[in-house]
C-alpha cells in the first residue's frame, strides 16, 4: 500500500512541452502507467509513444486515466487544474511555479468539494517506490519501505529520502506539497493520507518558514495520529520579510517564523532534527 | 514588487480612491512650483522611498508656504533617510512627493490582503489609524475588524457597510466607504496586488474620506500580464546584487555573513545556510541556482557570489537528481577554470552519480575540498572562512 499513487494508477500528462516530455520518458522508465498526453491542438498524434488528446474530458475517456501531472507554464496551469476536476479526475499533481497566488485561491474554491485531490503547485510531485513516479523527483534514490516523507521543498525532500534510504529505511510513498502560499494539499491533508495508510509506520515532514501550515499539522498530530513523526523546519537563520526562494517562504508580519513551528511540533511529540543532516538519524534515534 | 506612494496614489485615483491633490518633485524648485499649483494653505512634503516609517525618520514634512516647500524639498532631497524598515544604512532619497494638507477628524487604517490561514482575501481595518498596525493588534486587537472575501465571489456592499459601521462611520461616511473600498478591492483583484495598505485612512472635518498615505505590494508571479505595473519597478530602490540576480533568473537574498552559498533549491539552500549557522559560520547569501544547473549558471552564480567583498570561503552544494552529479562536477570544473575564484571553495555533490562527480573534481587539479554529507561541507567551508578572514 502506499497513498495517492501505485502502480495501477494510471496517468496522464497535461502540456507535453520540453520538460513535460523529459519527464513523462523517465517515468515511463520507471514503470509508471502514462496513458496519454493532453496537448490542445495536437490530439491524435503520439509524442514519444504516448497518445495526444486536445482536451483532458476525451483524454479519460478514451484510456481511463484516474489522474494527471500537469506541466503547463504558470498564464495556463490554473486552467489546467480546473480542466482536470472538471473531468473527474481522482488526482492531480501541478508542477508548475510562478502561479499568480490569487489564482490558486480562486481555483482551489472552485475545485474544493469535486473530490479531486491537488498536490501542489510548486512541487517535485509524488513517488511511490518502484510503483509509480508522478513529477520530476529522482527516483533512484528512493527505496520501497514504511516510512511517508512529505515536504514543502524539492531538493531537501531528495536529500532527506537519500538519508532515509542510507540508513536502510524504505518509504511507503514520497511527496513535495509545494512551496507556494495557496497549495493544493496541505501538510494536514497529507498526515492525514499517511495515519490511514496501513503499510505507513511513520512520518517524515518537511517544513519550512512561512504560513502556520506547520502549526496546524502540530495540532493535527497531536489530536489524530498514532503514527511517529519526525520533522525538520527550514530556515532557522532566514531573515525576517525576505522570501527565500518560494514564494511562501517568507517571515511576515512576526509569523511564520522556524522557531515557533518547532516549538509547536515538539509540543506535539514530534521529534524535531534542528539539522538538516540528522533527519533520518532522528528517527533512527525513535526505533 | 514594490511601488512609491505617488504611484499607488496615481492607481488609486484611477480606482475611484480619494486622494489628496498632489504631484512628485525632483528638485526643490520643481517642488516649490507644485506648492504653488496645489495653492492649499499647508502643503506635504514626503520623501519617496520604499519603507515605512518615514515621518519619524525625518522625511516628511509640513509646509506653510510654497517657499517653505522649497527649502524642506531641498533639506530631504540626497538625504539618506533612515527608519525602522530600512536598516542602520538607510536609504538616499531621490524624489519628494508634494501634497496639499487636510483638515483632519479622524485616522483609520484599511489594508487588503490574501490572507494565507483562510485562502481568502481579507480587509482589515482598525480605529487606530496612524499607528502600527502590528503593534495595535497586540496591544488592542479590539479595535482591529476583518472581513474575509471569497475569491470567487468577490467583495459585497454589504460586507462594506458593515465594516464601515464598524468603524463608527456615520451613514453618509459609511456610503463614501463603500464606493472608496469597491474601488480599493477592483484594484487589488484586477493588478493582482498582494498587499494594499492606506495608513491613514483619513476622515476630514468636512466628512469625506482619503487615503492619505498608500503602499501596494504587487504578486511578482502575476507582473507577466501587467506591464503597466511592471513598468513601475524602481531599480534604484533594490539592492544591486538582488537585482542582478534576478536578471540572471536566480533567487537571491543577501545576508551579513562571509560564506558565499550555492545551492539548487530554496529548501536544500535554507538548510544549508541553517547548517552553515549551526556549524559556526556565517552565510552571506542565499542562492538557489534551480534544477538546471549547468556550466552557464554555475559560471554565472559563482561572478555574482564574488561580487559580495565579503565573501572568504565557498560552499557550493548541489543534490543531483535528474541532472547528474558527473555532469554537475564538469559544470563546477569549468566554471571555476573560467571564473578563478579567489577564495577557498567545498563542494559537496549528492544524489545521482555523486560518486563520479567527486572523482572528477578530484582529479581536476583545481583547488576544491570536496564533502560527502551536509555536516563535513559546513565544517570544512566554516573552517576555510575562519582562515580566510
Amino acid at each position: 500500500m502506499s497513498i495517492l499513487c501505485d502502480k495501477s494508477t494510471k496517468l496522464l500528462v497535461q502540456g507535453m512541452g520540453r520538460t513535460g516530455r523529459f519527464h513523462a520518458k523517465i517515468s515511463i522508465d520507471y514503470g509508471t502507467q502514462i496513458v496519454g498526453g493532453v496537448h490542445p491542438g495536437k490530439g491524435g498524434t503520439e509524442i514519444d509513444g504516448v497518445p495526444i488528446f486536445n482536451t483532458v474530458e476525451q483524454a479519460v475517456t478514451a484510456t481511463g486515466a484516474d489522474a494527471s501531472v500537469i506541466f503547463v507554464p504558470p498564464s495556463g496551469a490554473a486552467d489546467a487544474i480546473l480542466e482536470a476536476s472538471h473531468a473527474g479526475l481522482r488526482l492531480a499533481v501541478c508542477i508548475t511555479e510562478g502561479i499568480p497566488a490569487a489564482d490558486m485561491a480562486r481555483t482551489k474554491a472552485l475545485i474544493a468539494g469535486s473530490g479531486m485531490v491537488l498536490i501542489g503547485p510548486n512541487c517535485p510531485g509524488v513517488v511511490t517506490p518502484e510503483q509509480c513516479r508522478i513529477g520530476i523527483m529522482p527516483a533512484a534514490i528512493t527505496k520501497p519501505g514504511s516510512v511517508g516523507v512529505v515536504s514543502r521543498s524539492g531538493t531537501l525532500t531528495y536529500e532527506a529520502v537519500d538519508q532515509l534510504t542510507r540508513l536502510g529505511f524504505g518509504q511507503s510513498t514520497c511527496l513535495g506539497i509545494g512551496g507556494d502560499s495557496v497549495i493544493g494539499s496541505t501538510f494536514v491533508d497529507v498526515l492525514a493520507l499517511f495515519e490511514a495508510d496501513p503499510a505507513t509506520e511513520a512520518v517524515v515532514m518537511i517544513g519550512e518558514i512561512g504560513g502556520s501550515a506547520e502549526e496546524k499539522a502540530a495540532e493535527f498530530i497531536k489530536a489524530n495520529m498514532s503514527k511517529p513523526v519526525v520533522a525538520f523546519i527550514a530556515g532557522q537563520n532566514a531573515p525576517p520579510g525576505k522570501r527565500m526562494g518560494h514564494a511562501g517562504a517568507i517571515i511576515s508580519g512576526g509569523k511564520g517564523a522556524a522557531a515557533d513551528k518547532i516549538e509547536a511540533l515538539e509540543a506535539a511529540g514530534v521529534a524535531v532534527s534542528r539539522s538538516p543532516a540528522n533527519i533520518a538519524a532522528t528517527l533512527a534515534a525513535l526505533q | 514588487m514594490n511601488v512609491h506612494e505617488y504611484q499607488a496614489k496615481v492607481l488609486f485615483r484611477e480606482y475611484g480612491v480619494a486622494v489628496p491633490e498632489g504631484d512628485l518633485a525632483t528638485t526643490a524648485d520643481e517642488a516649490r512650483d507644485v506648492a504653488e499649483r496645489l495653492g492649499s494653505e499647508v502643503t506635504v512634503v514626503k520623501a519617496q522611498v520604499h519603507a515605512g516609517g518615514r515621518g519619524k525618520g525625518g522625511g516628511i514634512k509640513l509646509a506653510r508656504s510654497p517657499e517653505e516647500a522649497r527649502q524642506h524639498a531641498e533639506e530631504i532631497l540626497g538625504m539618506i533617510l533612515v527608519t525602522k524598515q530600512t536598516g542602520t544604512e538607510g536609504k538616499r532619497v531621490r524624489k519628494v512627493y508634494v501634497e496639499g494638507g487636510c483638515k483632519i477628524a479622524r485616522e483609520l487604517y484599511l489594508a487588503i490582503t490574501l490572507d494565507r490561514e483562510s485562502e481568502q482575501f481579507a480587509v482589515i481595518a482598525s480605529t487606530a489609524g496612524g499607528m502600527d498596525i502590528e503593534e495595535v493588534a497586540a496591544a488592542t486587537p479590539e479595535k482591529i475588524h476583518n472581513v474575509l472575501v471569497d475569491p470567487v465571489a468577490g467583495l459585497s456592499s454589504w460586507q462594506s457597510r458593515a465594516l464601515g459601521f464598524k468603524l463608527d462611520l456615520d451613514g453618509n461616511q459609511v456610503k463614501r466607504f463603500d464606493v472608496f473600498l469597491s474601488g480599493l478591492y477592483r484594484l487589488f483583484v484586477e493588478k493582482d496586488a498582494s498587499l494594499i495598505e492606506i495608513n491613514p485612512l483619513v476622515v476630514t472635518e468636512a466628512g469625506d474620506l482619503l487615503a492619505l498615505d498608500g503602499k501596494l505590494n504587487f504578486d511578482d508571479n502575476a507582473l507577466y500580464r501587467h506591464p503597466e505595473i511592471a513598468a513601475l519597478r524602481d531599480p534604484e530602490e533594490e539592492d544591486v546584487l538582488e537585482r542582478t540576480a534576478a536578471e540572471m533568473d536566480f533567487s537571491y537574498v543577501g545576508l551579513n555573513g562571509n560564506i558565499g552559498c550555492m545551492v539548487n533549491g530554496a529548501g536544500l539552500a535554507m538548510a544549508t545556510l541553517d547548517m552553515i549557522s549551526q556549524a559556526g559560520g556565517s552565510p552571506a547569501n542565499f542562492l538557489d541556482v534551480g534544477g538546471d544547473a549547468d556550466k552557464t549558471r554555475i559560471e554565472n552564480a559563482f561572478k555574482l557570489i564574488l561580487r559580495d567583498g565579503e565573501v572568504r570561503a565557498m560552499l557550493v552544494n548541489i543534490f543531483g537528481g535528474i541532472v547528474r552529479g558527473d555532469l554537475i562536477a564538469e559544470g563546477v570544473v569549468a566554471a571555476i577554470g573560467s571564473v578563478g575564484p579567489s577564495v577557498p571553495l567545498v563542494v559537496r555533490l549528492q544524489g545521482t552519480n555523486a560518486e563520479q562527480g567527486r572523482r572528477i573534481l578530484a582529479e581536476s587539479a583545481l583547488d576544491i575540498q570536496s564533502a560527502e554529507t551536509l555536516q563535513d561541507a559546513a565544517d570544512k567551508v566554516v573552517a576555510a572562512a575562519t582562515q580566510g578572514s
